[in-house]
Protein backbone atom coordinates (compact mmCIF):
# COMPACT_ATOMS: atom_id res chain seq x y z
CA UNK A 1 0.00 0.00 0.00
CA UNK A 2 1.35 2.82 -0.79
CA UNK A 3 0.04 6.37 0.23
CA UNK A 4 2.09 9.57 1.87
CA UNK A 5 1.16 9.83 5.23
CA UNK A 6 0.97 13.60 4.83
CA UNK A 7 -1.73 13.04 2.44
CA UNK A 8 -3.98 10.40 4.61
CA UNK A 9 -3.50 12.80 7.83
CA UNK A 10 -5.04 15.50 5.67
CA UNK A 11 -8.20 13.43 4.40
CA UNK A 12 -8.79 12.36 8.45
CA UNK A 13 -8.71 16.00 9.18
CA UNK A 14 -10.52 17.09 6.29
CA UNK A 15 -13.33 14.65 7.21
CA UNK A 16 -13.31 15.13 10.79
CA UNK A 17 -13.74 18.63 10.81
CA UNK A 18 -16.06 18.43 8.12
CA UNK A 19 -18.73 16.56 9.92
CA UNK A 20 -18.21 18.66 13.31
CA UNK A 21 -18.98 21.67 11.06
CA UNK A 22 -22.16 19.83 9.95
CA UNK A 23 -22.99 18.96 13.55
CA UNK A 24 -25.65 20.93 13.78
CA UNK A 25 -27.10 19.79 10.32
CA UNK A 26 -27.26 16.37 10.78
CA UNK A 27 -29.28 17.04 14.25
CA UNK A 28 -31.31 18.74 12.62
CA UNK A 29 -32.38 15.93 10.72
CA UNK A 30 -31.51 13.30 13.04
CA UNK A 31 -34.44 15.20 15.51
CA UNK A 32 -37.04 14.97 12.39
CA UNK A 33 -36.40 11.46 12.11
CA UNK A 34 -34.48 9.86 15.43
CA UNK A 35 -33.85 10.63 18.74
CA UNK A 36 -31.57 14.10 17.57
CA UNK A 37 -28.20 13.05 19.15
CA UNK A 38 -26.13 12.41 15.65
CA UNK A 39 -24.62 15.42 15.02
CA UNK A 40 -23.20 15.53 18.31
CA UNK A 41 -21.95 11.85 18.93
CA UNK A 42 -20.46 12.33 15.40
CA UNK A 43 -18.94 15.84 16.50
CA UNK A 44 -17.47 13.81 19.68
CA UNK A 45 -16.69 10.99 18.22
CA UNK A 46 -14.46 12.78 15.16
CA UNK A 47 -13.01 15.27 17.83
CA UNK A 48 -11.47 12.39 19.20
CA UNK A 49 -10.09 11.20 16.03
CA UNK A 50 -8.80 14.72 15.82
CA UNK A 51 -6.82 14.75 19.21
CA UNK A 52 -4.84 11.34 17.71
CA UNK A 53 -4.20 12.39 14.16
CA UNK A 54 -0.73 12.47 14.43
CA UNK A 55 -0.39 8.73 16.47
CA UNK A 56 -2.93 8.09 13.14
CA UNK A 57 -0.69 9.53 10.66
CA UNK A 58 2.66 7.64 12.12
CA UNK A 59 0.83 4.10 11.84
CA UNK A 60 0.33 1.77 8.67
CA UNK A 61 -2.49 2.30 6.86
CA UNK A 62 -4.33 -0.41 7.87
CA UNK A 63 -3.44 0.10 11.44
CA UNK A 64 -4.46 3.23 11.12
CA UNK A 65 -7.93 2.80 9.57
CA UNK A 66 -8.32 0.44 12.60
CA UNK A 67 -7.59 2.88 15.11
CA UNK A 68 -10.16 5.81 13.75
CA UNK A 69 -12.64 2.80 13.65
CA UNK A 70 -11.90 1.99 17.58
CA UNK A 71 -11.96 5.65 18.60
CA UNK A 72 -15.11 6.00 17.03
CA UNK A 73 -16.29 2.62 19.03
CA UNK A 74 -15.42 4.25 22.00
CA UNK A 75 -16.40 7.71 21.59
CA UNK A 76 -19.41 8.43 19.96
CA UNK A 77 -22.24 7.07 22.06
CA UNK A 78 -24.87 6.05 19.75
CA UNK A 79 -25.75 3.27 17.48
CA UNK A 80 -23.47 5.16 14.69
CA UNK A 81 -19.99 4.27 16.46
CA UNK A 82 -20.05 0.58 16.36
CA UNK A 83 -21.25 1.22 12.85
CA UNK A 84 -18.68 3.64 11.20
CA UNK A 85 -15.85 2.48 13.77
CA UNK A 86 -17.34 -1.38 12.28
CA UNK A 87 -16.79 0.45 8.46
CA UNK A 88 -13.12 1.50 9.19
CA UNK A 89 -11.67 -1.50 11.84
CA UNK A 90 -13.29 -3.91 8.40
CA UNK A 91 -11.41 -1.51 5.97
CA UNK A 92 -8.17 -1.38 7.80
CA UNK A 93 -8.46 -5.36 8.27
CA UNK A 94 -9.45 -5.84 4.12
CA UNK A 95 -6.40 -3.13 3.52
CA UNK A 96 -3.45 -5.65 4.97
CA UNK A 97 -3.80 -7.91 2.61
CA UNK A 98 -4.92 -5.76 -0.42
CA UNK A 99 -2.96 -2.87 -2.58
CA UNK A 100 -4.42 0.87 -3.44
CA UNK A 101 -5.66 2.05 -5.66
CA UNK A 102 -6.09 -1.35 -7.29
CA UNK A 103 -8.14 -2.67 -4.59
CA UNK A 104 -10.19 0.38 -3.25
CA UNK A 105 -13.69 -1.05 -4.66
CA UNK A 106 -12.94 -4.30 -2.07
CA UNK A 107 -11.40 -2.44 0.93
CA UNK A 108 -14.72 -0.15 1.20
CA UNK A 109 -16.22 -3.22 0.26
CA UNK A 110 -15.82 -4.60 3.44
CA UNK A 111 -16.17 -1.20 5.30
CA UNK A 112 -20.04 -1.80 3.94
CA UNK A 113 -20.21 -5.50 4.58
CA UNK A 114 -19.27 -4.99 8.22
CA UNK A 115 -21.72 -1.75 8.50
CA UNK A 116 -24.62 -4.16 7.35
CA UNK A 117 -23.65 -7.26 9.06
CA UNK A 118 -23.45 -5.00 12.30
CA UNK A 119 -26.88 -3.25 11.72
CA UNK A 120 -28.48 -6.52 10.41
CA UNK A 121 -29.33 -3.83 7.28
CA UNK A 122 -29.23 -3.88 3.97
CA UNK A 123 -29.86 -1.28 0.82
CA UNK A 124 -33.35 0.62 0.82
CA UNK A 125 -33.85 0.42 4.40
CA UNK A 126 -33.06 4.33 4.58
CA UNK A 127 -29.71 4.26 6.29
CA UNK A 128 -26.12 5.01 5.53
CA UNK A 129 -25.99 2.11 3.76
CA UNK A 130 -28.17 4.05 1.15
CA UNK A 131 -25.28 5.79 0.62
CA UNK A 132 -21.99 3.57 1.60
CA UNK A 133 -23.51 0.84 -1.09
CA UNK A 134 -23.92 2.80 -4.20
CA UNK A 135 -20.26 4.24 -3.18
CA UNK A 136 -19.09 1.14 -3.32
CA UNK A 137 -20.84 0.52 -6.84
CA UNK A 138 -18.80 3.45 -8.49
CA UNK A 139 -15.18 2.47 -7.09
CA UNK A 140 -15.91 -0.56 -8.63
CA UNK A 141 -17.70 0.66 -12.04
CA UNK A 142 -15.22 3.61 -12.55
CA UNK A 143 -12.10 1.84 -11.18
CA UNK A 144 -9.09 3.85 -13.20
CA UNK A 145 -11.25 6.55 -14.19
CA UNK A 146 -10.06 10.09 -14.62
CA UNK A 147 -13.16 11.48 -13.07
CA UNK A 148 -13.61 8.80 -10.45
CA UNK A 149 -13.37 11.59 -7.59
CA UNK A 150 -16.43 13.58 -9.56
CA UNK A 151 -18.50 10.74 -9.93
CA UNK A 152 -18.06 9.49 -6.49
CA UNK A 153 -19.26 12.85 -5.20
CA UNK A 154 -22.13 13.14 -7.39
CA UNK A 155 -22.98 9.86 -6.35
CA UNK A 156 -22.89 10.00 -2.27
CA UNK A 157 -25.14 13.73 -2.87
CA UNK A 158 -27.64 11.85 -5.46
CA UNK A 159 -27.67 8.85 -3.07
CA UNK A 160 -28.26 10.98 0.02
CA UNK A 161 -30.97 12.86 -1.90
CA UNK A 162 -32.30 9.54 -2.70
CA UNK A 163 -33.11 8.31 1.12
CA UNK A 164 -35.66 10.97 1.29
CA UNK A 165 -38.81 9.37 -0.33
CA UNK A 166 -37.59 6.12 1.23
CA UNK A 167 -39.73 4.70 4.42
CA UNK A 168 -37.30 3.59 7.50
CA UNK A 169 -37.81 0.11 8.03
CA UNK A 170 -34.66 -0.03 10.37
CA UNK A 171 -33.27 2.14 13.47
CA UNK A 172 -35.11 4.88 15.28
CA UNK A 173 -36.76 6.24 12.24
CA UNK A 174 -38.59 3.23 11.48
CA UNK A 175 -40.95 3.74 14.87
CA UNK A 176 -42.22 6.63 12.30
CA UNK A 177 -43.21 4.06 10.02
CA UNK A 178 -44.59 6.14 7.08
CA UNK A 179 -43.94 9.37 8.99
CA UNK A 180 -40.23 9.04 8.10
CA UNK A 181 -40.85 9.61 4.51
CA UNK A 182 -39.39 12.58 3.44
CA UNK A 183 -36.32 13.57 5.51
CA UNK A 184 -33.10 12.68 4.70
CA UNK A 185 -31.60 10.29 6.89
CA UNK A 186 -29.07 11.82 9.14
CA UNK A 187 -26.62 8.74 8.35
CA UNK A 188 -26.94 8.94 4.93
CA UNK A 189 -26.55 12.39 5.26
CA UNK A 190 -23.43 11.86 7.71
CA UNK A 191 -21.92 9.61 5.08
CA UNK A 192 -22.15 12.27 2.55
CA UNK A 193 -20.45 14.83 4.45
CA UNK A 194 -17.24 12.27 4.83
CA UNK A 195 -17.28 11.34 1.29
CA UNK A 196 -17.12 14.95 -0.16
CA UNK A 197 -14.47 15.90 2.35
CA UNK A 198 -12.13 13.75 1.28
CA UNK A 199 -12.96 13.63 -2.63
CA UNK A 200 -12.40 18.10 -2.21
CA UNK A 201 -9.49 17.28 -0.60
CA UNK A 202 -7.99 14.91 -3.12
CA UNK A 203 -9.51 16.99 -5.98
CA UNK A 204 -7.04 20.19 -3.98
CA UNK A 205 -3.89 17.86 -4.30
CA UNK A 206 -4.39 17.21 -8.02
CA UNK B 1 -20.84 -15.93 44.15
CA UNK B 2 -19.67 -16.76 40.94
CA UNK B 3 -21.87 -20.06 40.41
CA UNK B 4 -24.72 -17.76 38.96
CA UNK B 5 -24.77 -15.46 35.62
CA UNK B 6 -24.40 -12.04 36.34
CA UNK B 7 -27.11 -9.56 34.84
CA UNK B 8 -25.63 -6.01 33.17
CA UNK B 9 -28.50 -3.88 32.38
CA UNK B 10 -27.45 -1.08 29.76
CA UNK B 11 -29.94 1.68 29.04
CA UNK B 12 -30.00 5.39 27.33
CA UNK B 13 -30.57 6.68 30.30
CA UNK B 14 -28.33 6.61 33.32
CA UNK B 15 -31.56 6.98 35.75
CA UNK B 16 -33.67 3.62 33.97
CA UNK B 17 -30.35 1.81 34.37
CA UNK B 18 -29.88 2.23 37.81
CA UNK B 19 -33.65 2.04 38.62
CA UNK B 20 -33.69 -1.10 36.61
CA UNK B 21 -30.87 -2.46 39.12
CA UNK B 22 -32.68 -1.48 42.34
CA UNK B 23 -35.81 -3.01 40.98
CA UNK B 24 -34.10 -6.42 40.23
CA UNK B 25 -31.67 -6.27 43.97
CA UNK B 26 -35.13 -5.54 45.74
CA UNK B 27 -37.09 -8.37 44.07
CA UNK B 28 -34.27 -10.62 43.95
CA UNK B 29 -31.62 -10.17 46.19
CA UNK B 30 -27.98 -9.18 46.48
CA UNK B 31 -26.57 -12.44 45.82
CA UNK B 32 -26.83 -12.26 41.66
CA UNK B 33 -24.39 -9.79 40.18
CA UNK B 34 -26.22 -6.55 38.41
CA UNK B 35 -23.98 -3.74 36.98
CA UNK B 36 -25.41 -1.46 34.88
CA UNK B 37 -24.50 1.57 32.57
CA UNK B 38 -26.74 4.53 30.96
CA UNK B 39 -25.68 7.58 28.96
CA UNK B 40 -22.88 8.59 26.06
CA UNK B 41 -19.16 9.44 27.07
CA UNK B 42 -20.47 12.55 27.95
CA UNK B 43 -22.86 11.73 30.83
CA UNK B 44 -25.72 12.72 28.53
CA UNK B 45 -28.31 10.73 27.12
CA UNK B 46 -27.13 7.51 25.00
CA UNK B 47 -24.94 4.90 25.50
CA UNK B 48 -21.41 3.90 25.41
CA UNK B 49 -18.93 0.64 24.78
CA UNK B 50 -16.37 1.34 27.46
CA UNK B 51 -19.00 1.81 30.13
CA UNK B 52 -20.90 -1.84 28.42
CA UNK B 53 -17.21 -3.32 28.51
CA UNK B 54 -16.90 -1.73 32.53
CA UNK B 55 -20.24 -3.00 33.30
CA UNK B 56 -19.70 -6.45 31.93
CA UNK B 57 -16.43 -6.80 34.08
CA UNK B 58 -18.00 -5.97 37.52
CA UNK B 59 -21.10 -8.34 36.63
CA UNK B 60 -18.75 -10.97 35.24
CA UNK B 61 -19.53 -14.68 36.49
CA UNK B 62 -17.64 -18.13 34.92
CA UNK B 63 -21.73 -19.05 33.98
CA UNK B 64 -21.19 -15.86 31.94
CA UNK B 65 -23.33 -12.61 31.76
CA UNK B 66 -26.75 -11.68 30.07
CA UNK B 67 -27.66 -8.42 29.31
CA UNK B 68 -30.39 -6.31 28.91
CA UNK B 69 -30.70 -3.40 26.78
CA UNK B 70 -33.31 -0.83 25.98
CA UNK B 71 -33.86 1.06 22.17
CA UNK B 72 -31.52 0.38 18.96
CA UNK B 73 -28.39 2.04 20.13
CA UNK B 74 -27.98 -0.03 23.14
CA UNK B 75 -28.09 -3.00 21.67
CA UNK B 76 -26.04 -2.71 18.92
CA UNK B 77 -23.25 -1.08 21.40
CA UNK B 78 -23.84 -3.71 23.75
CA UNK B 79 -23.25 -6.63 20.96
CA UNK B 80 -19.74 -4.23 20.00
CA UNK B 81 -18.67 -4.17 23.80
CA UNK B 82 -18.91 -8.32 23.35
CA UNK B 83 -17.14 -8.10 20.32
CA UNK B 84 -14.26 -6.37 21.68
CA UNK B 85 -14.00 -9.04 25.09
CA UNK B 86 -10.91 -11.27 24.75
CA UNK B 87 -12.13 -14.26 22.73
CA UNK B 88 -12.40 -16.73 25.76
CA UNK B 89 -14.79 -14.63 26.97
CA UNK B 90 -17.14 -13.80 24.03
CA UNK B 91 -19.22 -16.54 23.37
CA UNK B 92 -20.18 -16.71 27.42
CA UNK B 93 -21.99 -12.96 27.07
CA UNK B 94 -25.29 -12.63 25.44
CA UNK B 95 -27.33 -9.53 24.53
CA UNK B 96 -31.42 -10.84 25.50
CA UNK B 97 -34.63 -9.70 22.88
CA UNK B 98 -36.31 -8.67 26.11
CA UNK B 99 -37.97 -5.77 27.73
CA UNK B 100 -35.20 -4.02 29.80
CA UNK B 101 -37.48 -3.82 33.33
CA UNK B 102 -39.39 -7.17 33.12
CA UNK B 103 -36.38 -8.86 31.13
CA UNK B 104 -33.67 -8.11 33.84
CA UNK B 105 -36.09 -9.08 36.68
CA UNK B 106 -36.94 -12.86 35.05
CA UNK B 107 -33.21 -12.86 34.27
CA UNK B 108 -31.74 -12.39 37.50
CA UNK B 109 -34.40 -14.37 38.82
CA UNK B 110 -33.82 -17.81 36.58
CA UNK B 111 -29.80 -16.47 37.36
CA UNK B 112 -30.41 -16.50 41.44
CA UNK B 113 -31.60 -20.72 40.85
CA UNK B 114 -28.37 -21.23 39.52
CA UNK B 115 -29.47 -21.56 35.82
CA UNK B 116 -27.12 -21.47 32.76
CA UNK B 117 -26.62 -18.91 30.52
CA UNK B 118 -28.80 -20.28 27.85
CA UNK B 119 -31.62 -20.74 30.49
CA UNK B 120 -31.52 -17.32 32.08
CA UNK B 121 -31.42 -16.14 28.20
CA UNK B 122 -34.69 -18.16 27.30
CA UNK B 123 -36.40 -16.79 30.49
CA UNK B 124 -35.70 -12.97 29.77
CA UNK B 125 -36.79 -13.98 25.84
CA UNK B 126 -40.11 -15.49 26.39
CA UNK B 127 -41.41 -11.99 27.69
CA UNK B 128 -40.48 -10.70 24.15
CA UNK B 129 -42.01 -13.62 22.63
CA UNK B 130 -45.59 -13.06 24.47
Amino acid sequence: MTMQPELFKSLVKAAAEQVIASAAELTALDQAIGDGDHGANMKRGFEAVLGKLDAIGAQPLDEALKTIGKTLVMTVGGASGPLYGSFFMAAGEALARKQLPDDLADVFGSGVGAVSARGRSHAGEKTMLDVLIPIQETLKAGAGSPDLIERVRSTASEAAARTAPMQATKGRASFLGPRSIGHIDPGARSSCVLINAVCSTLEAQQ
Amino acid sequence: MNDMVGIVIVSHSKDIAKGTADMVRQMVGSEVRVAFCGGNPDGGLGTNVPGIIEAINSAWSAKGVAILVDLGGAETNSEMAVEMLEPERRNRVVVCNAPIVEGAVMAATEAAGGSSLEQVRAVAEELAAN
